[in-house]
């Protein structure tokens, strides 16, 4: 199958002389939902920014659905939607003028009753006559969604849509993402957050200082970084560990006075339970336990270095 | 081409004129009042004609001028500045538009808020004096030409500044000077004949003696000369605007 984005050797140096994406080369599939994972300044919001046409690319090419970005803006950009990562948003237009401003501006014919039900499904349609800046920020964010689907895209890009949003509209937005993903949109989403690109994703990337480190499918990849640790603190140090517990595969810390045991939240089971009856059985005795995960940005490092 | 796109550029750049109405016409109309008051009246009264027509009615052109010019720029320098500023400007780079498409939405919407402005300080100034219109037909060529050269001049201020100081400042420092020295109150035979040689260095002379001519048969240079001076002014522009398209000055980087 021909993927909808190809993106080919992909680089961006900023008039600053800061090289913010190297060499990228990526496939994406038609109808999937793809998370672009990475740290702040990792690139992420450049590399949407070329595609979409808003920054120019130093070097290499991107086409969309066949056409080049560049030679064929019109046609690519027909089939794009962006909801940016900023709020950025007119102050005294109304709600209904700007989605009906965006899907012009996207050559569309006016559809009123289209519009009506896109704010219907975003729960803006009681707003639609209220000015953008009497809104909040969650609103504001729903906004920027429906002025992205105003013109019905079939690729959509998300630059960071949990950024300041509470649990209830993170889950409407998920759904709305599940019904676009349905109807056959493309959806490219990109967040700081491992458990969120695991929640929607159907493929991951993990971006890095301008550079596309791995793309992979989620369940690979959360094997991967799903792994946590868990800490026993006991009472007495050991020095060795009883026989028992060997099946663990237990890290025992310099001064013996902690065990490590390290397993996989994405996992069927994680063992846990069995391994506190095991440790009680051992005779040991706890004076504290906790249970860690590797940051983002360990795991980053991890993956250089596995690279390298 | 995306008509689509020309007409909500258009049409929303319209409705905030339209939402704003009294503020957009009642400073012009309120300062033209101002300039018949202290030119017309008391200067006037002193003045008695310039090339048989009276005072009063001599500066109506330069008046309307005046408001067109520093209206439309500041009209089409603002609508282009403020998505900038606000980074709405996003959404219009990513739309399938050309760069064309953008300055016929934005600078044909600047350029009727002038024409519009300049029609009713004309209907204002006819309040205060008679005003006989000897080439209805050639007076409403100035007008619009002016009204679009101008707004596309302040299309690109508004591309070309990155701060609301540059905004400003070629309005302030350039544009109204000129406008001032470019006879908008005066004919330039009345000045000293040093002064006239410098003044014909200014285009905005051209701009007014033509317009000038229009109501009243007197210019100060030949009609011919004015009509060649604005259209090569929108040629310019247009070259200008032209060369910032295949550049992407300013918007793609
Ligand atoms: N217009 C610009 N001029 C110069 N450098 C820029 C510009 N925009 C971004 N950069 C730099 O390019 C790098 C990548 O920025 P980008 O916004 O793509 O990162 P990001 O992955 O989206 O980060 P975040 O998660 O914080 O949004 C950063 O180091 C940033 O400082
Ligand atoms: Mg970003």
């Amino acid at each position: 199958m021909q993927p909808i984005i190809k993106i080919s050797d992909l680089s961006k140096t900023y008039e600053s002389g800061h090289q913010a994406l190297s060499n990228v080369n990526l496939d994406i599939n038609d109808g999937e939902i793809l998370a672009l994972l990475g740290p702040n300044g990792a690139g992420k919001t450049t590399l949407i920014s070329i595609i979409c046409g808003i920054v120019a690319s130093s070097t290499g090419s991107v086409t969309v659905a066949g056409h080049d970005t560049v030679k064929d803006y019109r046609f690519t950009r027909s089939l794009i939607g962006l909801v940016p990562q900023e709020l950025t948003l007119g102050a005294f237009d109304s709600v209904w003028n700007t989605v009906n401003f965006s899907r012009g501006l996207f050559g569309k014919e006016p559809n009123p009753a289209y519009l009506e039900q896109l704010l219907k499904d975003l729960s803006l349609f009681d707003k639609k006559d209220s000015e953008l800046r009497e809104l909040s920020g969650g609103m504001k964010r729903r906004v920027l969604i429906a002025k992205a689907l105003s013109h019905e895209p079939r690729i959509l890009f998300l630059d960071e849509p949990t950024a300041g949003v509470d649990v209830e509209l993170r889950k409407d937005m998920w759904q709305l993402v599940r019904g676009l993903h349905k109807s056959g949109v493309t959806i490219i989403l990109t967040t700081h957050y491992i458990e969120e690109a695991e929640e929607i994703a159907d493929r991951v990337g993990v971006i890095s200082a301008g550079k596309l480190l791995l793309v992979d499918n989620k369940d690979n990849l959360m094997r991967e970084l799903g792994k946590k640790q868990l800490a026993l603190e006991l009472k007495q140090p050991v020095d060795q560990l009883p026989e028992s517990l060997a099946p663990y595969n237990l890290e025992i810390s310099a001064d013996g006075a902690q065990l490590i045991y390290t397993y996989n939240t994405t996992g069927e089971r994680t063992g846990i339970t069995a391994l506190l009856q095991a440790v009680n059985a051992a005779g040991l005795s706890l004076k504290d336990l906790n249970t860690s995960q590797s940051s983002l940005e360990e795991i980053f490092v991890k993956l250089l270095k596995a690279k390298a | 081409m995306n008509y689509q796109a020309i007409r909500v550029i258009y049409k929303f750049e319209m409705l905030r004129f339209w939402n704003t109405l009294m503020q957009s016409i009642a400073s012009p109309v309120i300062s033209t009042s101002l300039y018949f008051v202290v030119f017309g009246s008391a200067i006037g009264s002193r003045i008695q004609e310039i090339d048989g027509v009276s005072y009063g009615v001599f500066i109506v052109p330069g008046l309307v001028m005046l408001s067109l010019l520093t209206q439309s720029i500041a009209n089409a320098s603002f609508g282009i500045f403020f998505p900038k500023f606000t980074g709405t400007i996003y959404e219009v780079m990513s739309a399938p538009i050309s760069f064309f498409e953008i300055v016929i939405g934005y600078v044909g919407a600047a350029a009727s808020k002038s024409f519009i402005l300049g029609s009713i300080i004309l209907i204002t100034a006819n309040l205060f004096v008679d005003l006989n219109i000897a080439h209805p037909v050639w007076m409403m060529a100035f007008l619009i030409l002016t009204c679009i050269s101008f707004s596309l001049f302040g299309f690109i201020i508004g591309l070309w500044a990155t701060n609301f100081e540059k905004l400003q400042l070629i309005p302030m420092l350039v544009v109204t000077p000129l406008v001032f020295l470019g006879g908008s109150f005066y004919s330039v035979s009345m000045l000293p004949p040093a002064w006239q040689t410098v003044t014909l260095f200014n285009p905005v002379l051209y701009l007014i003696s033509g317009f000038r001519w229009s109501f009243f048969e007197v210019a100060d240079v030949s009609v011919g000369v004015s009509l060649a001076m604005i259209i090569f002014f929108l040629l310019a522009c247009l070259a200008i605007v032209w060369w910032m398209f295949k550049t992407g000055y300013r918007l793609r980087n």
